[in-house]
């Protein structure tokens, strides 16, 4: 028994040691710089213990608009881009010809790099001394007055910011949720045929209790996701997320790390920590309420 | 309900692209199911058995042909109007829903006046389950159910909403060998106590014969035979039926007659007075051999298996078709194992004549017949 103990942990071993040094051992430092008052990295030396790095960051302005953003797009995004997802679905599941090409359509930006999906979003959006952009051109076309989508006024920034990431993460979504669909046994439906349910009744009662595993698995990375959002942002906004009030949670840490009033490690695993706390929050109501309503 | 079938013919585009010709999956099926019977629909994978049944119940429209359920043309009603239940093979029970739910869920589907109050559709739940006898499972999810348990409450959905017909699809293939003989009673009863009108798909003939009042054997889309179960098994109408029924195999030998004899290779083991001379199929059930030192039928002997109230007498014989004859004998009959030969005389009803081209069967008199 022993012997074979040893040998396990032998094996593991490697992979112990890589995360142990990579992942562990960071973990514990960010924790750590997060109590470290005033820590200088050049010096490595603290002034000393205590709550006041959450306490500056819970009071500035940036971070309170970064978690505004970050909060609006999640709300905005997760359900919108996985009911969506969910429509096209079962649109794709139910058409026969030219699917595959629909699949591929779909697809698309999956597989497209962020900054080049940036770069036609400008093109999209973006207002320049040349031209207004093509979205303000149909605007325009229909009477209405142009809107600066990049640099105007905050709500028109903020649902480029969702559009933008409702398309980027729902491909995602459909090729779950297609492969869901199609995996869920077909004899079900000729059983509530025969019984006469009727679609909706068909779609509501089997359909989605069969792929709510799938739907929640999207709902929970969806959230995590969405509180992840940076390189987005800078996509679409530059990278001086701050100036533009685009910011989000992980561009604030990023910006305390390396950002031009960067090199603030404390203040940035104050913030990280912040936001694990509130992803954790989250991630546990949604596993609470899906005992109730997600059939494994 | 009488359940009449009209011509019922059912089409398939051929999936080979290069073949224009449809694939027949039932061709020219005429019959009436009289009311209240339990049918058996019996023939090997692909034989178009399914098929039927889904024309039955409406899942699939047929090419051509009509349906009737007693006097009214169902044909081109889709299967929620027709009212009929339908269990299928792998039950479709709805994983995330109880026993209960399942078995109201037809019931909820219903509208208008034929919806029954809340209370009612308890009462008629409690009332199938108890038929079924799993009223003690109402509030288990069907992963928490036995095979056998699955079925019942398989049963039980199909017949709450109280169907004109009830459809089973091979209700017994995914039990074991015990349940499955027990299950198969509890289908006679069920069918009994409620007195629906019964269609069921099986492969097993054994299965088919012992619970049907009447079987239809089937192969590759056309019905071949319609009976009752042991008319059938007396009286085969062509080489097909008479393989497909009876466990062990009928035995199935190259024969000719010859000057009012049947011979099977050298041995001539029947007069066959008034017959012309010709090359025959002959089929012997295994129950038709019966030993005798001076029998006509001379085989080898391979080996000898005794099975308690049986013996069952492994031979062969240079005319014979299989790998080896299987004849039973009583078990009061000591065989000695160690012989190199044995003779048979054949039951004359045991034994059949079929045409060679269109495997047929042959009529035929024996001696001291009328």
């Amino acid at each position: 028994m022993k012997r074979s103990n040893l040998k396990a942990w032998l094996y593991l071993l490697p992979a112990i040691a890589f995360l142990g040094v990579f992942m562990v051992y960071p973990l514990i430092d960010v924790f750590i710089y997060s109590f470290e008052e005033g820590y200088n990295s050049a010096s490595q030396t603290v002034f000393g213990v205590g709550w006041y790095n959450y306490s500056y960051v819970l009071h500035d302005p940036y971070f309170l608009q970064a978690v505004k953003n970050t909060l609006i797009l999640v709300i905005i995004t997760v359900p919108v881009s996985t009911g969506f997802a969910l429509l096209i679905s079962v649109g794709l599941n139910s058409i026969k010809p030219l699917r595959e090409l629909y699949q591929t359509v779909f697809f698309l930006p999956y597989v497209t790099n962020t900054l080049a999906v940036g770069l036609v979003f400008m093109i999209l959006f973006k207002k320049t001394a040349y031209t207004d952009g093509l979205v303000n051109l149909l605007i325009n076309w229909f009477g209405g007055e142009s809107v600066d989508f990049i640099d105007g006024p905050y709500w028109a920034k903020m649902f480029i910011m969702c559009f933008y990431t409702v398309w980027v993460v729902m491909p995602f979504k459909i090729l779950i949720l297609t492969s869901a669909l199609a995996s869920v046994d077909e004899t079900y439906y000729n059983a509530a045929r025969v019984d006469g349910t009727s679609r909706l009744r068909i779609f509501t009662r089997i359909t989605l209790p069969m792929i709510s595993p799938m739907i929640f698995y999207l709902i929970i990375t969806g959230f995590i996701g969405a509180f992840k959002a940076y390189s987005d942002e800078v996509a679409l906004f530059g990278t001086n997320l701050n100036a533009a009030g685009m910011n989000t949670i992980v561009g604030y840490v990023y910006d305390m790390l390396y950002g031009n009033s960067g090199g603030y490690p404390s203040y940035a695993s104050a913030a990280a920590l912040i936001l694990f706390a509130i992803v954790l929050t989250i991630t546990c109501v949604n596993l609470l309420v899906s005992r109730k309503n997600v059939y494994y | 309900m009488k359940v009449r079938l009209q011509n019922l013919t059912k089409r398939y585009p051929n999936r080979n692209k290069k073949s224009h010709e449809d694939v027949v999956a039932v061709n020219d099926f005429t019959f009436e199911i009289p009311d209240g019977k339990l049918i058996g629909l019996l023939g090997p994978s692909g034989c178009g058995k399914s098929t039927t049944l889904n024309l039955i119940c409406g899942l699939e429209k047929p090419t051509a042909g009509r349906i009737f359920f007693g006097e009214d043309d169902v044909t081109d009603l889709p299967p929620e109007n027709r009212g009929v239940g339908l269990v299928f093979q792998n039950y479709a029970l709805y994983p995330h829903l109880t026993v209960r739910q399942n078995i109201l869920f037809p019931l909820q589907n219903l509208k208008g006046e034929a919806r029954p109050s809340k209370a009612q559709m308890q009462e008629k739940v409690l009332e199938a389950a108890k038929l079924v006898q799993i009223d003690q499972l109402l509030d288990r999810k069907p992963s928490e159910l036995s095979g056998g348990q699955q079925q019942r409450v398989a049963i039980a959905r199909a017949l709450v909403k109280m169907p004109r017909v009830l459809l089973l699809d091979e209700p017994l293939s995914n039990l074991d060998a015990r349940l499955r003989l027990q299950t198969r009673e509890e289908i006679r009863r069920i069918q009994r106590e409620t007195g629906i009108t019964t269609v069921f798909v099986t492969h097993d003939q054994e299965e088919a014969m012992s619970i049907s009042d009447m079987i239809v054997v089937m192969e590759a889309g056309v019905v071949q035979q319609i009976g009752k179960p042991q008319d059938v098994y007396d009286s085969p109408v062509n080489l097909f039926v008479a393989k497909f029924l009876g466990t062990p195999a009928i035995n199935v030998f190259q024969g000719r007659i010859r000057g009012g004899g049947l011979f099977l290779g050298e041995d001539r083991v029947m007069a066959m007075p008034g017959q012309e001379d010709r090359e025959v199929w002959v089929g012997i059930r295994p129950e038709g051999f019966v030993l005798q030192k001076d029998g006509p039928l001379r085989c080898s002997l391979v080996g000898v298996e005794v099975m308690g109230r049986d013996t069952s007498v492994v031979a062969s014989h240079p005319a014979f078709t299989g790998a080896a004859i299987r004849a039973i004998v009583s078990a009061e009959n000591r065989v000695d194992a160690a012989a190199e030969t044995v003779r048979f005389s054949i039951k004359p009803r045991k034994l059949f004549l079929f045409d060679v081209q269109s495997g047929e069967r042959i009529d035929f008199r024996t001696e001291g017949e009328t």
